[in-house]
């Protein structure tokens, strides 16, 4: 009997000190009682890693609500920029206009890389006349006003056979960086193919036909890898297959490239959001190699780290 | 009157219950307005919001263009081709429904003992009761492995695997309203032909059904136009890729799913994304209502009067 | 015309008849051909009518062999995840039992209000049809397209975001149609004697609506709004207009939080190529049909209880 009243009478002190410990701290490790919604928006690509964070970021901090959604890279930025959101995922580089917009509207933000990835080329399990394409090939097969219907059209040993086509939406950062790498001008393609900035629904697409052709995310790819087949991309210097070691050496071009976050200054000066962050750069090397992307060395997220440190101490 | 002067006992509680009649009067009439409001609001948010999107498209080239790129260079922004996924698909799923849903009609209004009608009749109107998610679920992973197993060049997101579990839900629809024409055919009729000699079929085919035939017709009007504004089933098992094709085995994109796929991440306002969802959903709402309106005229004009 | 009753008439056909019966001398019964085509008939009607039957025990086994295996306690009450086996429905659950009650809150005095007042308070005139025929209109309008006019009027114009609060607006109006009619239809069962008798006892009309008419019609609007919520909890076109949350860590703590309802995540997990978010897929899909069946056997039920024949 004495114990438990005992109990009763404490638990509200207790209560009170873990909730001062919590309003006092600034570090963000090991507070328990951090609270509030963060709002993550952008590439499909970046989603994943993003989403990993944010799952086992609630994991620990059951009470701050990260929402991670998957507009695409264009549409992440105009909801950033427009306030909307407090961190950007990206896989691309933050284009002039959308930084004009950005300034325009008084949204502040750092850039952070979190991860290499490549774009992956694929075809159906089955298909086993194609190891490997060259960029022109591509460029041949997706540049606008492309007239090419069928595989034989790139290659006479191919067979007759009407390719199908699935790729990146055009709110998608990989379209972007896709038609920069193989047409040399970003956003320029031919439209009468099977767009999603999903790129599950392009996996399904692709895995689905056995005469497709697609292009999205090498973390798609990776998770998917028995049910689809890689094509090795020749840029001149031979056939190189995405892996985490091309990617990581560069090799594997012209379709290798970083991922990016882009997080609002302003953002950074609620405790939730800081942790956040740190939490994200923390983790995400491990994280970006589980969910099949290639990871940055320690001392690029360290200086991510550096980086957050000073714009939330309001340089 | 009589009733504000007067002092009879209750006569203060009368002139009470008098004020709150005339409260509650008003107050539903305020509710009934609301159906008035949902109306207007859907007229005037689709007008209004299209009307950015008519300012730099020409509506010409909406209703007859026959590319629909909003999102390419150069962006065309002709819905044919969204249009005739929407018909085809609803064209496919009637294919399936109206015969099957009229001769269900028949069977249950004509041939079906009452026991047997007890349990048939509520396990079909269940096939309405299913949420369309889970048609779509069904159509992606049971009926189109199937169609691909018959026909290996079908792609994975095709119009016929929707076609098809459309028209199975819709059967109820067609089946419940064509019975009810039905069995609203009066008793005499059926007698008088069977004292002519005909033989149920002949009653059936020759005599109830084109007794019933308004609200038979009207009943198909009405389930092309639920299928043509369903939107789970085409937006999971159809496809993303617009097409002006009579190709049921292919990808299609209807106009229901082009407003669902592009609202999937939230479009921002003034986009090119938000607004075509209006101007899409603007031609989605005018074909149906004059789908409904004409199943309403059918059903009015060609009734046959009995008695 | 010899032995015509009067107003029948007989196409000529040609061919020479009976004198008395005006029948062709040459006509047949053909009696056993006719019956065997009778038959034909009636077991392809029965077949269509199987069809439909089988169809839906397709789906069914489909869906409860796919994902019967997922069906697990942590399953029910566990969050979102990128792991297959980790993954769970309860902020699903959650946020479709918060737009559930929020909607019925909205929905039902709107619905039964206005049947009210087009059964019992509206003049029959012109304007009372034209309503009536404006919510039948109302009733045929694509789901999608109510999902349109939240996004417009409750996410941007009131403000609410993509919240519950929204989607339950949203969904009240998509099914206030059914309803409204569906109330009308109670109402209108219920006899004039009942109403004549409560007036002669000195009732107002609202007296004699609320203790003697609505009382009697209650189990009929109960059904109606019971199947119309059924309907609404299914509903996933709309909720994607106005912002269900594709991940979600948390359960929504109040109407204007951010949410996701069973229908969103079944789309969110079908969409996802790997199999065993298929059957993630599935097993969420047999818990909605579980739950419309509890509401539906309960609307069945109250018919049959509570119903009078008069």
């Amino acid at each position: 009997m004495k114990s438990t009243h005992v109990t009763h009478r404490s638990l509200p002190v207790l209560a009170a000190m873990f909730a001062i410990a919590g309003c006092g701290g600034s570090s963000g490790s090991g507070d328990a009682a951090l609270s509030g919604s963060i709002e993550i928006d952008g590439s499909s690509t970046v989603y994943l890693i993003s989403e990993a964070v944010a799952e086992e970021f609630s994991l620990v901090h059951r009470d701050v609500r990260a929402n991670v959604a998957f507009s695409g890279t264009g549409g992440g930025f105009k909801r950033f920029c427009a306030g909307e959101t407090d961190i950007s995922d990206a896989s691309r580089p933050i284009t002039d206009s959308e930084r004009t917009l950005c300034a325009q509207n008084g949204i502040d933000f750092i850039e952070l890389k979190v991860a290499l990835d490549g774009v992956a080329v694929t075809v159906h399990p089955q298909n086993d006349f194609v190891q490997c394409m060259r960029v022109d090939e591509l460029k041949r097969i997706w540049e606008p006003g492309s007239t090419i219907r069928r595989w034989s059209e790139v290659r006479p040993e191919w067979p007759a056979e009407s390719i199908k086509l699935y790729g990146a939406g055009t709110n998608s950062g990989t379209f972007d960086y896709f038609t920069e790498a193989v047409m040399g001008e970003s956003r320029a393609s031919r439209p009468d193919y099977t767009a999603s900035e999903d790129d599950n629904v392009l996996v399904q697409g692709v895995e689905g036909d056995r005469y497709a052709l697609g292009y999205f995310g090498f973390a798609y790819y990776q998770e998917n890898a028995n049910r689809l087949k890689v094509v090795a991309v020749d840029a001149g210097g031979g056939c190189i297959e995405p892996t985490v070691e091309t990617i990581e050496s560069g090799t594997y071009a012209p379709l290798s490239r970083p991922l990016f976050i882009y997080v609002r200054t302003m953002s950074l000066a609620r405790p939730e959001a800081r942790a956040f962050m740190d939490f994200y750069l923390e983790h995400a090397g491990e994280l970006a190699r589980q969910v099949g992307y290639v990871p940055l060395g320690a001392d690029e997220y360290q200086a991510g780290m550096s980086l957050v440190q000073r714009s939330a101490s309001g340089s | 009157m009589a009733a504000e002067t007067a002092s009879f006992p209750g006569a203060a509680g009368l002139r009470r219950r008098k004020r709150t009649e005339r409260v509650i009067a008003r107050l539903l009439f305020v509710f009934s307005a609301v159906s008035i409001l949902t109306t207007l609001g859907i007229v005037a948010v689709l007008l209004l919001e299209s009307a950015r999107f008519f300012a730099d498209v020409s509506p010409f080239e909406f209703l007859t263009g026959t590319e629909w790129t909003p999102l390419f260079r150069p962006a065309r922004f002709g819905v044919l081709p969204l249009l005739m996924g929407s018909v085809l698909i609803a064209g496919g799923a009637a294919i399936v429904a109206l015969p099957l849903g009229l001769a269900a009609a028949i069977y249950l209004s004509e041939y079906a003992g009452d026991r047997t009608r007890a349990w048939l009749k509520p396990t079909l109107e269940l096939l309405a009761g299913v949420p369309t998610v889970v048609y779509g679920y069904f159509a992606l992973s049971f009926v189109t492995p199937i169609i691909r197993s018959i026909l290996p060049g079908t792609s994975i997101f095709n119009a016929a695997s929707a076609s098809i579990v459309m028209g199975i839900m819709i059967i109820p629809m067609v089946s419940s309203l064509s019975e009810d024409a039905m069995r609203a055919v009066p008793q005499v009729l059926r007698e008088g032909a069977y004292a002519l000699g005909a033989t149920k079929f002949e009653v059936a085919a020759r005599t109830i059904v084109p007794a019933a035939l308004s609200g038979i017709l009207a009943s198909f009007v009405l389930a092309v136009s639920r299928a043509i504004g369903e939107t789970m089933i085409v937006t999971i098992a159809a496809g993303s890729t617009p097409a002006l094709t009579l190709n049921p085995f292919t990808s299609v994109q209807t106009m229901t799913a082009y407003i669902a796929q592009t609202s999937f991440g939230e479009a921002p306002q003034g986009s090119v994304e938000y607004n075509t969802i209006f101007a899409v959903g603007l031609a989605l709402f005018a074909l149906t209502l004059a789908m409904n309106v004409i199943s309403g005229m059918i059903l009015r004009r060609y009734r046959e009067a009995y008695e | 015309m010899t032995g015509q009753p009067s107003g029948v008439q007989r196409r000529p056909t040609g061919r020479p008849t009976d004198a008395v019966s005006d029948v062709p001398k040459d006509f047949q019964p053909r009696l056993r051909a006719r019956a065997r085509a009778g038959t034909v008939f009636a077991g392809l009607c029965f077949a269509a009518t199987l069809v439909g039957v089988l169809a839906l025990a397709a789906l069914l086994a489909d869906i409860i062999t796919d994902g019967w295996h997922r069906l697990t306690p942590g399953f029910l009450s566990g969050y979102p995840s990128r792991f297959a086996d980790r993954a769970g429905i309860l902020p699903a659950l959650v946020g479709s039992g918060w737009v559930l009650a929020l909607t019925a809150l909205v929905a039902f005095p709107l619905g039964v209000g206005t049947a009210i007042w087009l059964e019992e308070y509206a003049p029959d005139n012109r304007f009372t049809r034209a309503v009536e025929t404006n919510i039948a209109n109302l009733a045929g309008v694509p789901s999608i397209v109510y999902g349109i006019l939240g996004l417009a009027l409750f996410v941007r114009a009131f403000a609410l975001g993509r919240s519950v609060l929204a989607a339950a607006l949203t969904l009240a109006l998509l099914i206030l149609p059914v309803i409204i009619i569906a109330s009308q239809e109670a109402i209108k069962a219920v006899p004039d004697s009942i109403r004549l008798g409560a007036y002669a006892l000195g009732a107002t009309r609202w007296e004699a609506i609320c203790h003697s008419v609505l009382p009697l019609a209650l189990p009929g609007i109960l059904t109606g709004t019971i199947l119309a919520l059924s309907r609404a909890i299914g509903e996933a076109a709309p909720v994607i207009l106005v912002g269900a949350l594709g991940f979600l860590a948390f359960v929504p703590k109040g109407p204007l939080d951010g949410f996701t309802v069973i229908p969103f995540q079944i789309f969110s997990w079908v969409s996802r190529p790997q199999v065993e978010f298929q059957e993630l897929a599935a097993a969420a899909s047999i818990v909605l049909l579980v739950m419309l069946l509890l509401m539906n056997g309960t609307a069945i039920w109250l018919r049959n209880r509570y119903s009078r024949k008069y």
